[in-house]
């Protein structure tokens, strides 16, 4: 079994940072802001890497839509260890109202182009927190899916993966060509370590539209208000049990 | 006289470790110093012995760095996305506690 496998990486403000609203409400501010690959995609990539160490996998194709800049999140996918990539590029302005039904689209249409057996997805992205793409990359390539994957292991001419649902584990068969997306326990991602993305730069990264795809980005959403979370009030302090229950009774709670 | 192989990988390992304070929690800045105090601290060193302890030394460091990155990345992930799931084990411990409770045989 030598598959050859598409991963997504998507092109996210890093984990660390403190995101801030735009004072027009109308998204946040993304300019100057350091941006990485999706937590979530890491491992997905990884996941990737480890089948093709274990022989399961013989080509790893790194995918990212999205603005110029996508091309470093691609770059640090081939440092991990994929073989190649595909920048399918999506202007900054444009991409602000791109969603998973169209990524499904260009996703689905590049699985079947490159003839992947299997896409890896992480199962959702930090920023805008969605979890619907690799659900919809099945759908539309009428492929078998297993999301929130926590192991992948080889059965026969199928996979086994263990996925992480409530309060346990279950564990699945499903046949290849799938989709699978990656839960945080599903391994731990390695680090992509300069002399790595100094030779990922002579791997090949081929650049697409998503016009190439035939696939039309009109968007499907209006963006009416962006706004942070409403900030926690502060706790009072009570002396005795009898002041606490007064004081709940004045706020109507019992 | 630093021999060139040596001084190759002295540059590399330094090399490494600023391309690595770019993540690193209180900004590339502060990573900077501290790193570049540490090489100027042993830049007089001439026994390759040392400056072989020195590197790997060094390379412990990256090694110690990558933990550190990624631990800190799975715990704010596990803190964001995952805490009810921690809540939710302790209420399932709590509850079997107090059925234990009531009916102790």
């Amino acid at each position: 079994m030598a598959m050859r496998a598409l991963v997504g990486c998507k092109r996210v403000i890093d984990y660390a940072v403190k995101v801030r609203v735009k004072p027009d409400k109308t998204g946040v501010v993304i300019d100057g802001v350091k941006h990485s690959m999706n937590p979530f995609d890491e491992i997905a990539v990884e996941e990737a890497v480890r089948m093709k160490e274990k022989k399961l996998v013989s080509e790893i194709v790194a995918v990212s839509c999205g603005p110029a800049q996508c091309q470093e999140t691609l770059r640090t996918a081939m440092a991990m260890g994929a073989d190649k990539a595909i920048h399918v590029e999506i202007p900054a302005k444009e991409f602000e109202l791109v969603q998973p039904i169209h990524i499904a689209k260009i996703l689905a249409k590049l699985a079947t182009d490159v003839k992947a057996d299997v896409v890896i997805l992480g199962k959702q992205a930090i920023d805008d927190d969605c979890n619907q793409t690799a659900q919809m990359t099945a759908a539309f390539l009428d492929w078998p899916q297993a999301v929130f994957a926590a192991k992948i292991e080889k059965d026969g001419d199928s996979l086994a993966v263990t996925r992480e649902i409530d309060g346990g584990t279950e564990t699945i068969k499903v046949n290849v060509p799938a989709v699978i997306s990656a839960d945080l326990r599903l391994n731990e991602p390695r680090y992509a370590t300069l002399p790595n993305i100094m030779k990922a730069k002579k791997k090949p990264m081929e650049k697409k539209t998503a016009k190439d795809l035939g696939v039309d980005l009109t968007p499907r959403i209006q963006v009416i208000s962006v706004e942070d979370p409403p900030v926690r009030e502060a706790g009072q302090k009570v002396d005795d049990v009898d002041q606490l229950i007064t004081k709940l009774k004045g706020l109507g709670r019992i | 006289m630093m021999s060139s192989e040596l001084k190759l990988r002295v540059l590399s390992l330094y090399k490494n470790l600023l391309f690595m304070g770019r993540d690193y929690p209180k900004g590339y800045q502060y990573f900077r110093e501290r790193c570049n105090t540490v090489f100027k601290k042993n830049k007089g060193v001439n026994d390759p012995k040392e400056i072989e302890r020195l590197i790997n030394h060094g390379e412990f460091v990256k090694k110690e760095l990558q933990a550190l990155y990624y631990l800190r990345k799975y715990r704010t992930l596990k803190r964001r996305y995952y805490a009810d799931e921690d809540e939710m084990t302790k209420f399932r411990n709590l509850s079997n506690t107090i059925e234990k409770y009531e009916r102790p045989d």
